[in-house]
């Protein structure tokens, strides 16, 4: 770690527009925000007198709650909008809803979407900074990001990990980040699902592909759970939850042929007993709860340097 | 009013002529081409170092009137073909109301009449609504002097009905143009499937939504034994389809837009709504294709699918954005660079594509330099070299990826009827 | 133009003098704790502790301030700097902190010191130790243990070295080059 690093990315769109030397900075940074939380008063003023937006076009409590707790720990004065009861009924496009929050002098537009590139279409429109916290299938950086922190604490760094990623790939945008992430900082990535539900261009991310469990599974030091959505209606022909349990769940059974000290991640919410099974969640390998509360940190560190970035001729349409 | 256009590199494809020579405008006539011209009472214009040409004709644009005012107008869009050098463009029918019926097409002739600084073609519906279902009235609809028939923006799903169209628009006299896409296999795609719309999370459009639907029209046009024309073609495979058509005789004409062969899906990157359009931006080896098709001769024509919106219907998510780009200006810079400059076609084969083949394919007039024909002209600066800006639009929108890069090559000068309707670079608004 | 202010040697005499000074100020030196503020400022407090604690046979605490996140003036800084953490961990409660840097300046970075100490507790007292100080005060602020007060202008500068981070030990004054 050296004392100098010039941060100059004023908006967090996704991983893939980060370098390995930036993501490692933002790691770094929010491994010194974590003690923040720790003291009896949690709160520094960094942010002092900064306003964050908060814009949830779609439902999250928790990436909600814990961008809001990062945002009050640094001081940040914090205003929730929930999109869908607001602007968007009447018709107001991205742009106009950004240009009018800028009017009210916002610095940090935290945005959650239904659609894929959200936030980089928000990002044109404004100069404040944008954090991206999900949008469609696309990318989910924090998630990334704090799950990268996670799997750092335990193994102390990230290359020549062995990391599966389990689950629907093809809609998931925790798996685009996490793709991006691990390969950035020489992880090696197997993506596992049943072959309905894998992307189909997969492999030209740089990873391997199976539909083998076992095989995802051998010689992996952490796997990364996503949540099945059953419910979606573009795929027909879906496993049936019992089956994709049987086949997909990640169980103790399975996981006695793992690596003793595998970590078990899930980005949240779990589905009980049809992605992964209780005794696991609940279990010794399950880093979970660890991946809720490094959240806050990596989100303390992400807003601390996108609003302090030190920005160049930031291009502004209109 | 006379005009004299001296000294000009006179390219003429259809009757082979390609020399510097003299051409004298007269009543809106092309009344002489020869050296060295005398005419005491004639407009003089030095067109040393410029070529003429017959004006470019467009076979696919939108004009937007009547209905979607805010977008486009007659009178705005037919000064933004001027600038880009065109002397005819053909108005896709997807209007409000939709031009299905000759009440409609009258009334778009009445604005026309008054509006239109170039000449406007119609293209009317070939079924009621654009809905694939009930055949419009062609024989009226040919009465009433429209030029051509297409669903354009929808195809005509129904294979019954399409062998139905093409049959009564044979009898009628009139040309069909298909917008050949399988909107199963499209779904809801918002750009080319790939790995770029894989790794942005965004519904692709495969190529087979567009050449499975070419080969249904080529069956069709097959056993109906009528001509049809394919619009817009993107991808590798509607071109190797295409060119096998023609060389089984049958009678296939198709068009490239310079979107198509200048960009790619790469542009979607940054979720850019003036990179969305249909058929998407394709793969660099689709790119590559069209390109080759274009030289070779399997695509007839160059047309632009000028397709304006206005900004909130761009500056918005990637998949909520509408389809469509503008055309009229970028397309001969872009097709000059992009073929000619490179040495993959002579400016003579571009004239073709950009003038000739049009008037050819709907049966339209222009195309040619003949002595005695109506003065439709332009006049191109070849060496003009110029950075495309948002200023600079004649159209009423600006929906266009291109602003900001390096263009040469430019219209200088545009006669329609003999009028000089653009003037080294300047709408003349005098006519 | 650079001179030297303080030689390793002179360095070392003088920090054994502050740690004199620090047991003679305090009838009881049970509670006292040693604080370092980022960078410099954390290895004075360990060489103070250590001689502090060989004079007192005390194992006192000591722990480490980054203050970054307190200072008025983050907005404008040209370049964002590099966050580490603070770590005190012990409860600071009824403590009397030695807070210790390398040069006292403006009087800012103390200020930002303070505050972020209150949030950690309510120590008995706080009191500051610097190797150099160098004048110009923007707040009221005044050292409690001084090495050595050098009067300078506004366009010279001060750099303490220190072989934990620089390789060697020695202070130099010099005229700042405007670019």
């Amino acid at each position: 770690m050296t004392d100098k690093f010039i941060w100059t990315k004023k908006d967090l769109l996704g991983i893939e527009y980060l370098s390995a030397a930036e993501i490692e900075h933002i790691l770094d940074t929010a491994a010194s925000f974590k003690e923040v939380s720790t003291r009896d008063i949690k709160k520094v003023p960094a942010l002092r007198g900064k306003t964050a937006a908060n814009l949830f076009y779609e439902p999250s409590t928790r990436t909600r709650v814990s961008f809001e707790v990062a945002e009050k720990r640094l001081s940040c004065d914090v205003i929730n909008m929930d999109m869908k009861a607001s602007s968007v009924l009447k018709g107001e496009t991205l742009a106009d809803t950004g240009r009018n929050l800028e009017a009210l002098k916002i610095d940090v537009f935290i945005i959650r979407h239904t659609y894929a590139g959200a936030a980089n279409v928000l990002s044109k429109f404004v100069k404040g900074s944008v954090i991206n916290a999900g949008d469609g299938k696309h990318e989910h950086p924090t998630q990334a990001l704090l799950d990268m922190y996670t799997l750092r604490e335990k193994f102390g760094k990230i290359k020549g990990l062995n990391v599966a990623i389990i689950g629907d790939i093809s809609h998931s945008r925790v798996a685009r980040s996490n793709i991006w992430g691990l390969r950035k900082l020489g992880a090696n990535v197997v993506l596992c699902a049943p072959e309905i539900i894998l992307p189909k261009y997969a492999r030209e991310f740089g990873v391997k592909v199976t539909s083998n469990i076992d095989e995802a599974l051998k010689d992996a030091h952490a796997i990364n759970v996503l949540r099945m959505q059953f419910e979606r209606d573009d795929i027909k022909s879906f496993p049936t939850p019992s089956e994709y349990f049987k086949n997909y769940g990640i169980t103790k059974e399975r996981l006695k042929k793992c690596r003793p000290d595998i970590v078990v991640m899930h980005p949240g919410p779990m589905n009980r007993g049809l992605e992964i099974s209780s005794d696991v969640a609940d279990g010794k390998n399950s880093v979970i709860l660890e991946q809720v509360t490094n959240g806050i940190a990596v989100r303390m560190a992400v807003l601390f340097l996108t609003i302090t970035a030190k920005r160049g001729e930031n291009e502004i349409l209109n | 009013m006379k005009y004299l256009i001296k000294n000009a590199r006179i390219i003429d494809p259809s009757n082979n002529f390609d020399k510097v020579a003299d051409l004298l405008i007269e009543d809106g006539k092309i009344a002489k081409i020869e050296a060295d011209i005398k005419a005491k009472d004639a407009k003089i214009i030095d067109a040393s170092g410029l070529v003429c040409a017959p004006g470019f004709i467009d076979l696919h644009t939108h004009l937007r009137e009547p209905g979607f005012e805010g977008k486009e107008t007659i009178f705005s869009g037919t000064r933004s073909a001027a600038k880009g050098g065109y002397t005819t463009v053909c108005m896709m029918p997807n209007t409000n109301p939709t031009v299905d019926n000759i009440q409609t097409v009258k009334l778009v002739k009445e604005i026309i009449k008054k509006d239109a600084l170039v000449n406007v073609q119609i293209v009317a519906a070939a079924t009621l609504a654009r809905k694939g279902e009930t055949l419009t009235d062609y024989i009226a609809l040919k009465k009433e002097g429209v030029a051509a028939l297409s669903d354009d923006g929808s195809p005509v799903e129904n294979t019954e009905v399409m062998r139905q169209v093409l049959i009564e628009a044979a009898r009628a006299g009139l040309p069909v143009a298909s917008h050949a896409e399988d909107l199963k296999l499209a779904k809801n795609g918002v750009m080319n499937d790939g790995f770029i719309s894989s790794k942005l999370g965004l519904n692709g459009i495969s190529n087979a939504s567009e050449y499975k639907a070419i080969e249904r029209e080529i069956a069709v046009a097959k056993e109906t034994k009528t001509p049809l024309h394919i619009c817009h073609i993107s991808t590798k495979e509607s071109c190797e389809l295409i060119k096998k058509a023609k060389a089984d005789g049958i009678k296939i004409t198709a068009e490239a837009t310079p979107h198509h062969f200048t960009l790619t899906e790469k542009e979607c990157e940054d979720f850019s709504g003036n990179t969305k359009m249909n058929p998407p931006l394709r793969s660099q080896g689709d790119a590559e294709a069209v390109k080759q098709a274009l030289k070779d001769g399997t695509l007839d024509a160059i047309a632009t699918d000028h397709a304006p919106h206005a900004p909130h219907e761009k500056e918005v998510e990637f998949d909520l954005a509408l389809f469509g780009i503008i055309g009229l200006e970028t397309a001969f810079p872009l097709a000059y660079q992009t073929l000619v400059e490179s040495g993959l076609i002579t400016l003579n084969k571009l004239i073709e594509l950009m003038s000739v083949n049009p008037a050819k394919i709907f049966k339209i007039p222009g195309g040619n330099l003949a002595v005695g024909s109506k003065a439709d002209i332009v006049l191109l600066d070849l060496n003009k070299e110029w950075i495309y800006s948002k200023d600079e639009i004649l159209s009423s929108s600006r929906n266009t990826p291109y602003i900001g890069r390096k263009m040469k090559g430019s219209p200088a000068h545009t006669f329609v009827s003999g009028r000089h309707i653009f003037k080294e670079g300047q709408i003349n608004e005098e006519f | 133009m650079e001179k030297v202010i303080q030689t390793a040697d002179a360095i070392e005499k003088t920090l054994q003098r502050m740690a004199y000074e620090i047991m003679e100020k305090h009838e009881s030196v049970d509670n006292i704790v040693f604080v370092g503020i980022r960078t410099r400022g954390v290895y004075l407090a360990k060489r103070l502790k250590e001689k502090f604690d060989k004079a007192a046979s005390k194992n006192a605490p000591i722990g480490e301030l980054d203050i970054t996140l307190y200072r008025d003036d983050l907005s404008q800084i040209a370049d964002a700097p590099v966050i580490k953490a603070t770590t005190i961990n012990f409860d600071i409660n009824g403590k009397n902190i030695i807070l210790t840097d390398d040069v006292l300046y403006t009087g800012r970075t103390i200020r930002a010191a303070l505050t972020e100490l209150a949030d950690f507790g309510r120590p008995a007292s706080i009191e500051l130790a610097v190797l150099i100080d160098r004048g110009h005060r923007e707040l009221p602020i005044s050292a409690n243990y001084i090495g050595k007060s050098v009067p300078t202008s506004r366009k010279e500068f001060i750099q303490v070295k220190l072989k934990e981070e620089d390789k060697e030990d020695i202070v130099i004054l010099g005229e700042r080059n405007d670019r």
